[in-house]
């Protein structure tokens, strides 16, 4: 076999181990790591909390009298993606440090990007199937009734938001790697959603400096899209909104991967990885 | 040779329920959860509320969104303390040791949960002072006296019915994912931000049970006017109903956990 034929299938068999790393290594430290998987857990937390959310604010609204109720069913219903895609990812990536893996997995030669990136694939899809049940409760008993013509771009939306809600997941996980209480950082950052990316107060009507904060998180402009689509736009009138959602995301996924491998170079020459 | 009898007298009940409170307090006071559950995390609502109100102009004062957020504050320091007090002394390895104590362990547990409600106090000032600093919100309350006497009252309340919650969860491995679940429906069927009078009529029977939509009424009445002294005596003959329910209840499930061996195993 000569030297070039050698390299290809070099190339070949580690882009396969890539993959594997990425969906399997994925699922398995998902499984391992995201404490609430089990169903006495997933239910109450990922499932009921984001249901009574959704009917809190709703109420809330009907008493302020600031907006309709289609206004916080399809906020909230956008929003509680993030309990799956800040505290999922979280707990997915810092998880490793606080169960004592963490020098064990960096100990291994696999590809950081692949290892890092597929965590996110399991939050994703937990993200969609929760912000899908806050939809379904909005239909079922607040009367919510987008034109089923929606549902598509609804889709589309949601699954761009919660891929960039979990981007910001991956850049607390990652600082989840360094500072002593990560979960802290990552529940103010789910309140945080529900005040300044538009979730429950219109954006326009809070002060300027927390606009512009809202407009640098991930969910604003997804939230943004969503309420337009579901009021009756198509999916072309939103894809400034669209694009500009992906972008947050993919500026956050950068910081995060940074993040990552500058605290695993710092870990290892300061001997600090599992350090709490 | 000395007396060394083990009976409970009035002043040695004064004594561990002041010792276990205060070591629970401090326990508390250094944990950043709960620093975010009883400061941030009820700001941040109140901020909701306050701009929700603002900008639709049909609720009632900022004051009244700031104390509803101040007790939501409680609600959670409660609802995740009380919830939680079994499985953290589980996890400590202590729950067998506070069990085989002299004292009666529902004597141990209630100045526990009470510290956790207690902690809860920190949600009104922080709520009332946010409201203050950069709201504009003013603080003249219509029966200082009355208000006084509500908070305290309420905080009893609240710890009380977090005596209840944590003598459920004794034999509940997953109490935090119940805690989770409470939250939300606890702060809305109390009309702690919206009335109740919004909310289906099945909701009426289920609030009024409810230590919390009590307190909220006496320290509202209290703050912004009216007659608190009949929801302050609410919230004392439910917080005494809760203290029945929990003593019976921990007892029950104390002797299943001992019965089964499984007080730590739960």
């Amino acid at each position: 076999m000569t030297m070039e034929a050698m390299s290809t299938v070099n190339r070949g068999s580690s882009l396969r181990r890539d993959l594997r790393l990425f969906f399997v290594g994925g699922l398995i430290s998902y499984r391992a790591l995201f404490n609430w998987l089990h169903p006495k857990i997933y239910i109450p937390t990922m499932l009921g909390s984001p249901l009574f959310q959704i009917l809190f604010f709703t109420n809330l609204g009907r008493f302020s009298g600031v907006e309709t109720d289609s206004f916080f069913v399809v906020g909230n219903a956008v929003q509680v993606c993030a309990m799956s895609s800040i505290y999922g990812m979280t707990m997915t990536i810092a998880n490793e440090r606080y169960f004592g893996t963490l020098s064990s997995l960096l100990a291994t030669p696999a590809n950081r990007f692949a290892l890092f990136l597929g965590r996110a694939m399991p939050p994703i899809a937990n993200g969609m199937l929760v912000s899908a049940f806050g939809f379904a409760v909005g239909i079922a008993f607040l009367d919510f009734r987008p034109p089923a013509s929606s549902f598509g771009a609804l889709a589309v939306i949601v699954l761009v938001t919660v891929v960039s809600c979990t981007a910001l997941g991956m850049l607390l996980g990652s600082i989840g790697l360094r500072a002593r209480d990560v979960f802290f950082a990552s529940n103010l950052m789910y309140f945080l959603t529900l005040l300044l990316c538009g979730t429950n107060v219109p954006l326009e009507t809070l002060p300027g400096w927390m606009q512009a904060i809202g407009r640098s998180l991930p969910l604003t402009h997804g939230i943004d899209a969503a309420r337009s689509v579901a009021g009756g736009a198509a999916l072309g009138d939103v894809s400034g909104l669209i694009r500009t959602e992906f972008l947050i995301g993919g500026a956050y996924a950068l910081g995060a991967y940074v993040l990552f491998r500058v605290f695993e170079i710092e870990g290892r020459r300061r001997a600090s990885l599992e350090a709490l | 040779m000395t007396n060394q009898s083990t009976a409970l007298t009035p002043r040695r009940v004064a004594r561990v329920i002041a010792r276990c409170w205060a070591i629970q307090l401090k326990s508390l006071t250094r944990s950043g959860f709960f620093l975010l559950v009883t400061v941030l995390q009820p700001i941040i609502f109140a901020s909701i509320a306050f701009f929700m109100f603002r900008a639709g102009g049909q609720a009632p004062t900022l004051l009244y969104a700031a104390l509803g957020a101040g007790l939501m504050g409680i609600w959670s320091a409660t609802l995740f303390g009380s919830g939680g007090i079994i499985q953290w002394e589980r996890w400590q390895g202590t729950l067998e040791l506070l069990v085989a104590a002299p004292a009666p362990f529902v004597l141990v547990l209630f100045p526990a949960t009470l510290a956790t409600s207690s902690m809860g106090v920190y949600s009104i000032a922080a709520t009332l002072a946010w409201g203050r600093l950069f709201f504009d919100i003013p603080l003249e309350l219509a029966h200082p006296l009355l208000f006084a006497v509500a908070i305290p009252v309420t905080v009893l309340g609240l710890g009380l019915l977090g005596l209840v919650l944590a003598s459920t969860f004794i034999l509940y491995r997953n109490a935090n994912a119940l805690a989770n679940l409470l939250e939300y429906p606890v702060w809305l069927a109390t009309g702690l931000l919206v009335p109740l009078s919004l909310l289906p009529d099945w909701v009426g029977p289920i609030a009024y049970a409810l230590a919390p939509t009590w307190g909220i009424r006496a320290i509202r009445e209290s703050a912004l006017g009216g007659d608190p002294l009949f929801a302050i005596g609410m919230t004392a003959v439910l917080g005494l109903s809760y203290l029945i329910i929990a003593a019976f209840s921990i007892r029950h499930f104390e002797r299943q956990a001992r019965e089964r061996a499984a007080l730590s195993l739960a």
